[in-house]
């Protein structure tokens, strides 16, 4: 692995010197998400395999090109699993890296019970702009040593430099699940889910889609069926509901099924409807709703910063409306700093997430 | 652990110039110079380390901290923020010619969302407050540091405060939502948000443990949980604190996550029993605290989980709390180490290096020989969940040649600590205390990427400057090179 690490820091470096544009791109799974892809494509996978994994330390470390799935393979093996429930995005034969995966940052239905990706990274291995491999963090659960720059690289994607290795916390798979459907308006949906949310329920995912919320209760058996008894419903089949749950996590549900600009609007979960062009599906609980712009429509930008959050263009053939909301200017003057500090030549994933970053 | 690299003498011109100038905007009595007046912030929760600052100020609005913050910016002074001054790093120790930033008079609780389930408050709230608060509406916030009824919310974003639950709820970073404040220039910032996955990169991350050297909070955004609605607390007893080690890790190999999972040993349970009588098993070699939480249905599934394990893991034996004040008994021995310790020893100084579960008897072991080494006694509590040691080691400070004794005995665990894959500090900071550690934990090269966030944030090297991040000229003086795995990274380059 040493021979691969050296070769992506002799591109690096080469880039750096030639002022050259680098790509960092594992499976290429995430090739839609930000700003468009620029510059010369720098392949980190065959930077790959699980470097440490002891289940009893909640703790993998594994390199950057590592497939996704392989990595999720051997934690289920253990009983175990990556509790942000990562999507993959896999497509057209590509299959998502770890290094992607965290350099987009991207959580799944189990992140409003679970938290987010962010909160699962312990330590990172970077390569950054002058070809330096740099460790921040580590592979203990607590650790405030130095400043958490392995958990600023987590979204970061790959504008500070390339993800060597990654490790994150795991958590056991929950003792039981079960999934349940309910007839509910979206307005009383919303409203539904923060009340749940502000009891011992655990629901470890919410999707409303047309008039269907399902939900996901996740723990101790009893705890699974005491739940069951206070929000009714229709309880799915084992298949059903795993089959439905990797249908959000994926966006192969049919919501998504069409080619319209995707709108990703992370708002507070007690935002009530939104005043937008078409219905949304909504996950997390409330705090996360997705809408299809057709051509025309108002961008869906103001009416999330309204309710105090923040709307991405998700999936879109023309992101010239910016791929994510605007910073207020001290915060992008901070981004630029940051930006400078690791990678001074800008050579990493220009235009991703902000077109001068 | 840090020696004093700055001038200690204060200079009386320019402390009149600074309190002056603060005195334009500030009332008289928010603006402290006179000895009597500034002794009490001489040191925080590390007593080893004290100075009196040039200046305190006391600002009550937010307009008042931008002003003394751009203030102390064109003047060039240095600001040492403090919360509650609990910290146990000397994150807050003062500076002879800075200003001692104290947020102390921020104590609102400006609003409760029960139906979001996040309250924001001024960073001087105390943590235990923020659960008071909410209880009525069966919420709680869950960090809860052992000093949780006197440290405040700003001083545990600062460090990244942990706790006995923080495997299961995790530390102040999972469960703060957003901050604002100010840079020393004195730009208002706001990272994070109410709503998911603020845009760019994550500034509350990078903020948050940043042990006051990025930004000063004025205002937090906390995330509250329902209070589950019942816990109970096994306590098991081991004949030997590797079994109990051992025990840990094999609840966890069971799909078990504890809402706490703590271990003592014996020096640290006779002490502690002598203190609280939380009627600990003094004659075990080690106990194991395990908390499970949730429905009453819940716990009884998992206790009964957890007490099938511990047996099989050789617990010679068990008590299950049975009502709500035998569960706080429990705990109130683990809560009250550190005072206990106070009581069997003149002084103790706590370190709080977290390690890799799996090489605890190994740490455990090379703990026991350094007693001999040094000759101090040394009683363990341990966050076993998470593999955040407190070893505590007992020590006269009257006794100047003991109090060096301690410090190198420190030194050599932390050093341990980095050795078998761990970090110098889980949840105090490094502040002051562990500044030389760094140099062990860290490569020059990475020591030089947080100063170059230091930049970033305080391109002019002004709030709380001598904390957190050693100079690389430091690192050389102390003379101990950064070792990863045993080798040297890049043993190509020259040092320094």
């Amino acid at each position: 692995m040493a021979d691969a690490v050296q070769s992506l820091a002799d591109r690096v470096r080469a880039a750096a010197d030639a002022g050259m544009r680098l790509c960092l791109r594992g499976g290429g799974t995430k090739d839609f998400y930000g700003g468009a892809l620029e510059g010369e494509p720098l392949d980190t996978r065959a930077h790959a395999g699980v470097v440490r994994y002891d289940p009893t330390e909640l703790v993998i470390t594994a390199r950057c090109g590592t497939p996704l799935a392989q990595l999720e393979a051997t934690l289920d093996e253990n009983g175990q699993m990556l509790a942000f429930e990562p999507p993959h995005f896999a497509r057209d034969g590509r299959a998502a890296t770890l290094g992607g995966c965290v350099a987009a940052g991207l959580s799944g239905p189990r992140r409003a019970a679970a938290g987010a990706l962010r909160d699962f990274v312990l330590g990172a291995v970077l390569l950054d702009g002058r070809a330096r491999v740099l460790r921040f963090g580590g592979e203990v659960m607590k650790n405030v040593a130095g400043y958490d720059v392995a958990r600023l690289l987590a979204g970061s994607l790959g504008t500070l430099g390339v993800l060597l290795e990654v490790s994150l916390k795991v958590l056991p798979r929950p003792v039981e699940e079960l999934s349940l459907r309910l007839e509910l308006t979206q307005d009383a949906a919303i409203a539904q889910l923060n009340a749940w949310g502000g009891q011992p329920l655990p629901i470890s995912a919410s999707a409303w889609c047309d008039g269907l919320l399902h939900l996901r209760l996740s723990g101790a058996a009893a705890a699974v069926r005491a739940a069951r008894s206070v929000i009714g419903g229709e309880a799915l089949a084992g298949d059903v509901a795993t089959a439905f749950w990797r249908s959000v996590r994926e966006q192969t549900h049919a919501f998504f099924a069409s080619e319209a600009p995707l709108w990703r609007l992370a708002v507070p979960s007690t935002t009530p409807l939104l005043a937008l062009s078409a219905a949304p599906f909504i996950e997390w609980g409330g705090a996360l709703r997705w809408v299809p712009t057709r051509p025309g429509d108002p961008i869906p930008r103001e009416a999330a910063a309204r309710a105090g959050g923040h709307a991405t263009l998700f999936r879109a053939q023309d992101k010239s409306a910016g791929a994510f909301a605007p910073l207020d200017a001290v915060s992008m003057r901070l981004h630029r700093g940051l930006k400078a500090a690791l990678d001074p030549s800008g050579i990493f994933n220009r235009g991703r997430i902000y077109p001068d970053l | 652990m840090g020696a004093n690299e700055r001038n200690s003498v204060i200079d009386p011109r320019r402390q009149q110039a600074v309190a002056a100038a603060l005195r334009a905007f500030l009332p008289p009595q928010s603006v402290l110079y006179d000895a009597e007046d500034t002794q009490p912030y001489e040191c925080d929760g590390l007593t080893a380390y004290r100075r009196v600052p040039m200046v305190v100020a006391l600002p009550e609005t937010e307009e008042q901290v931008r002003r003394v913050l751009q203030t102390c910016h064109a003047m060039d002074v240095p600001v040492v923020p403090r919360g509650a001054g609990t910290g146990l790093s000397g994150g807050a120790l003062p500076l002879a010619d800075g200003v001692l930033l104290s947020m102390a008079k921020f104590m609102r609780v400006l609003r409760v969302d029960p139906a979001a389930r996040l309250a924001v408050v001024q960073p001087g709230v105390r943590n235990a407050a923020i659960s008071d608060v909410v209880a009525p509406l069966g919420l709680y916030y869950a960090p809860d540091p052992s000093s949780q009824i006197a440290c405040s919310i700003g001083g545990n974003v600062a460090e990244n405060s942990g706790g006995v639950h923080c495997l299961k709820y995790g530390l102040t970073v999972h469960n703060v939502l957003g901050i604002r404040g100010y840079t020393i220039e004195g730009e208002p910032i706001a990272f994070g948000s109410e709503a998911p996955d603020a845009p760019g990169y994550d500034l509350l991350a990078l903020a948050i443990g940043s042990e006051g050297l990025l930004a000063v909070v004025t205002e937090v955004t906390v995330k509250l949980l329902p209070k589950p609605q019942f816990a109970r607390v096994v306590m098991a007893s081991f004949d030997d604190v590797e079994k109990a080690g051992a025990a840990v890790a094999a609840v966890i190999a069971e799909g078990i996550i504890p809402a706490g999972l703590e271990m003592m040993d014996q020096p640290a349970t006779r002490a502690v029993e002598a203190f609280v009588h939380a009627d600990y098993d003094v004659d075990a070699a080690a106990i194991l605290l395990a908390e499970s939480d949730g429905t009453p249905e819940e716990v009884e599934e998992e206790i009964a989980r957890i007490k099938s394990v511990l047996e099989r893991a050789g617990a010679t034996r068990m008590t299950v709390s049975r009502d709500e004040a035998e569960r706080l008994r429990f705990w109130s021995g683990r809560k009250a180490a550190f005072p206990a310790m106070g009581r069997i020893s003149p002084d103790y100084y706590c370190m709080d290096g977290t390690i890799p579960r799996r090489r605890l008897g190994e740490v455990l072991r090379f703990i026991a020989g350094l007693e001999k080494k040094y000759g101090l006694r040394c009683p363990n509590v341990f966050h076993a969940g998470d593999g955040n040691l407190h070893p505590l080691i007992l020590f006269d400070a009257n006794d100047p040649n003991e109090l060096e004794r301690t410090e190198q005995f420190a030194a050599e665990v932390l050093e341990k600590c980095v050795e078998v894959g761990g970090t110098i500090t889980g949840e105090h900071g490094v502040g002051i205390e562990k500044i030389d550690q760094m140099c062990v934990q860290f490569h020059p090269d990475e020591l030089e990427v947080f100063h170059a966030v230091k930049r970033v944030f305080d391109s002019k090297g002004l709030l709380n400057p001598g904390k957190a991040v050693p100079t690389l000229h430091r690192c050389a003086e102390f003379g101990r090179m950064h070792v990863h795995h045993g080798q040297l990274k890049h043993p190509e380059l020259p040092r320094f």
